[in-house]
């Protein structure tokens, strides 16, 4: 396995900052923002990978076994992260759809009566 | 009494919590019952951060520890651990002086909103939002755990663009919302990659702990960028300050005020950083300079921007980025002086927390009041409106304390701080404090333009009413903060800001004591 | 019926609907033993009650889930949950009161790799109850809410 999920994970966030800084869709930003989002998570999974590792499911573990077991930390941030991307993905589309309702449209160069 | 002081530090994020899923359920039962449980509610989250500020600074800003599961509660190192694993939250005298900052606008800004919305309604999940942004604010003040600041940071961002968004019939107010949860979701990206890069390498994410264990390493450098560039992001600091004005300038007045809260937030997350978690690992030269930079770009692009502003609530949103420039103006040169001249630097960073709190009163106040006028006129555009102090007499007086204040004219509290970074940053350099004084100097004329514009002159609209009696009182209650803080500005850099500025400048051993022991 | 999938689609999610239930109730049952929990649960039970409007269109949803009762359920489970932390304010907020106690949820678990006892951990389940209602209920809110804009939308 190596780099290789940690180089998986830079590209989707390098995608998600082109389609966040590039695209003129806002449905198409959401998806930005999510690919960002999952590239961060495989980030902190892969970042709590261990060979051989084992679940830490155990009571009071032996020491042989204990040596081996993977402190679940890094899948406790990503499962909060992937909440909290939920909840934040769910909010931008409520706006975008909000937007396209008010404007007709959903294209970033026709919303913009804010400026200066 | 003494058990509810030790366990106040968790109460105060707990009882606006319990607010926020309790009042939906009584919004049922009218909304003056509603209203009623809204009151109770805000002034006890307001006593709890009265108990804990008062708790921290009987101890004179030592750090206290509250383990969350723990027995006994100041646990933090369970059968021999040498890694904190448990959540913890850690006060300390800089935690301490936000907490009464946030509390302060949080009173405020609620009692305002009992008169501001009662007419258009549809308030169902104001409060609770309102409540859930409070809860999330002091969490991050309190936090001692980086992760449990992240999500704090998250909770914070999305309760505070539902409020942004809150009038779904403005096209405007969705836009601004739109663009601030785009930039705050990616600012909170950053703050987890850092997170990730941080936890990779030390293995923890409790501050104190990392803070023993960071070094100048490439990574930890990496991690610093990112937390440096999200934190500041979200405070508001100028090449990123675009979302701020929108959603300052597009939100509900009385929530614009509680945003400026939630901006310091961050700010005090980003010292936090600074000081207690690199404090010991980077070089603080380079640095401060580096903060000397931002703000001075942020104190340019904010009053320069403000002098072309055409709608009151946006000039006054310029207003409050160029303040965020004189926060970080005072800390910088803090940073800097801190090896050559620890006397001056000691007082720059007076100047810059005092500054936090005096911003809080005064741009909360400018908010609140040009949300009054915007109810009265029924416009926001300043060439439309004039003459209104014919008729809002109260609403005019106490618009120009805090316009004067945040120009930092004498008898009111912006002078009193801004003194202090005058006087410390002309160490660092002469020139800084006449970038200083001149972008005060402009603020007074933006803002003596805008109180002609707004309020003298002949009567341009009929039918204009003065605002109604609650709006008066929270305005009057950051307005007499305004000039009490004015008045006598040595008793409370003494008893308020000097704690927090311990805290945060040689408070770091004693942070990571508190927690690591020996 | 507007909105409504081929004959296949509703056929099968008839069949799959009352299977992905279970497998959420499950998963917040075991969340305390096996991996996932209230939020994992909670979300296979949301996903299941989404099957919903995308096999029968979103009027028949609305007709058996109501958007107002799911939020009404939703802080229901929020207080459950902040009400287990109070619990422990005796000693330290979120302490573990229930644990190793013989109560409901409070057997002590045997010393070394144990093959899941479901009657332990303490107020553990209760929260991952807690907080599997509060996610079911919220995400079915989600989905309702931007269905009903979506409705709105149509219409235009």
């Amino acid at each position: 396995m190596g780099n290789f999920p940690f180089v998986v994970a830079m590209l989707l966030v390098i995608l998600g900052l082109y389609t966040l800084l590039f695209k003129r869709n806002l449905i198409k930003l959401v998806i930005g923002a999510s690919l960002i989002e999952t590239g961060v998570n495989l980030f902190l999974v892969a970042l709590g990978y261990r060979t051989a590792g084992i679940a830490p499911i155990y009571t009071y573990a032996p020491p042989a076994l204990a040596d081996r077991m993977v402190l679940p930390t890094p899948q406790a941030l990503t499962l909060t992260s992937i909440v909290i991307g939920l909840a934040t993905t769910a909010l931008l589309l409520s706006f975008a759809v909000v937007i396209h309702r008010h404007y007709g449209t959903l294209d970033v160069r026709e919303v913009k009566e804010l400026k200066g | 009494m003494n058990a509810l002081s030790v366990h106040a530090p968790v109460l105060l994020v707990a009882t606006p919590l319990l607010a926020a899923f309790v009042v939906p359920l009584v919004a049922k039962l009218g909304s003056t019952v509603r209203n009623a449980v809204v009151g109770v509610f805000t002034l006890l989250t307001a006593s709890l951060a009265g108990l804990v500020a008062a708790n921290v600074l009987a101890g004179s800003g030592a750090p206290s520890v509250y383990v969350f599961g723990a027995n006994p509660l100041n646990l933090t190192l369970p059968s021999g651990m040498h890694v904190p694993i448990r959540i913890l939250f850690e006060v300390d005298g800089m935690s301490a002086f936000m907490i009464l900052i946030t509390a302060l606008v949080a009173v405020a800004a609620t009692l305002y909103s009992f008169s501001y919305f009662k007419e258009h309604s549809g308030g169902e999940m104001y409060y609770p939002l309102l409540f859930l942004l409070l809860a999330a604010i002091f969490g991050m003040e309190e936090t001692g755990d980086l992760f449990n600041f992240f999500v704090f940071l998250e909770i914070a961002g999305i309760a505070a663009c539902g409020l942004i968004g809150f009038r779904p019939w403005r096209g405007r107010s969705q836009e601004a919302a739109f663009k601030t949860m785009a930039l705050y979701t990616l600012s909170g990206l950053f703050v987890l990659i850092a997170l990730g890069l941080l936890y990779g390498q030390h293995g923890g994410l409790n501050i104190a702990y990392l803070s023993s264990r960071v070094g100048a390493g490439m990574l930890d450098l990496v991690a610093l960028g990112l937390l440096v560039v999200a934190l500041g992001t979200k405070a508001g600091v100028a090449p990123m300050h675009m979302w701020a004005l929108d959603a300052y300038g597009e939100a509900p007045a009385p929530i614009s005020a509680v945003l400026v809260a939630s901006s310091q937030a961050s700010l005090y997350g980003l010292f936090r950083v600074l000081f207690t978690l690199f404090g010991a690992a980077v070089s603080v030269a380079a640095l401060g300079w580096f903060l000397i930079a931002l703000s001075v770009l942020t104190l340019f692009v904010g009053v320069t921007m403000a002098l072309l502003q055409k709608d009151i609530k946006r000039l006054i949103a310029y207003g409050a980025v160029s303040q965020i420039g004189y926060m970080l103006l005072g800390v910088g040169v803090g940073f800097t002086t801190s090896g050559s001249r620890p006397a001056y630097g000691f007082v720059a960073m007076q100047g810059g927390i005092f500054h936090m709190v005096n911003d809080a009163a005064c741009i909360g106040l400018l908010f609140l009041a040009a949300g009054a006028v915007h109810r009265a006129s029924g416009t926001r555009d300043l060439n439309r409106m004039g003459g209104l102090g014919h008729d809002m007499k109260w609403t005019a007086a106490l618009f120009a304390i805090g316009a004067l204040a945040l120009a930092g004219v004498p008898p009111f509290n912006g002078f009193s701080s801004k003194l202090l970074i005058y006087e410390s940053s002309f160490a660092a350099s002469p020139i800084l404090a006449a970038i200083a004084i001149l972008s005060s100097i402009l603020l007074l004329a933006v803002f003596m333009k805008v109180f002609q514009a707004a309020f003298l002159g002949p009567r341009l609209l009929e039918n204009v009413r003065e605002a109604s009696r609650g709006m008066l009182v929270s305005m009057l209650m950051l307005a007499v903060v305004v000039v009490v803080f004015g008045l006598f500005p040595g008793f409370f850099v003494d008893k308020l800001v000097t704690p927090a500025a311990k805290a945060l400048w040689l408070g770091r051993d004693a942070y990571v004591r508190a927690v690591l022991g020996g | 019926m507007r909105g409504e999938m081929s004959v296949i689609v509703r056929t099968i999610a008839r069949i799959t609907y009352a299977l992905i239930l279970v497998f959420g109730f499950y998963v917040i049952l075991h969340g305390h033993l096996t991996p996932g929990g209230g939020f994992q649960g909670g979300a296979v039970v949301a996903s299941g009650f989404a099957l919903l409007p995308v096999a029968f269109g979103a009027a028949a949803a609305k007709r058996y889930l109501n958007p107002s009762l799911m939020r009404h359920l939703e802080e229901v489970g929020s207080l459950a949950f902040l009400a287990l932390g109070f619990l422990g304010i005796g000693i330290s907020f979120f302490y573990n009161v229930l644990a190793n106690s013989g109560s409901l949820f409070g057997a002590a678990v045997p010393f070394g790799p144990n093959s899941g006892i479901l009657n332990s951990a303490g107020t553990l389940p209760f929260m991952n109850w807690a907080v599997g209602l509060k996610v079911m209920t919220g995400l079915m809110t989600i989905v309702l809410v931007l269905l009903i804009g979506a409705g709105k939308e149509g219409k235009d």
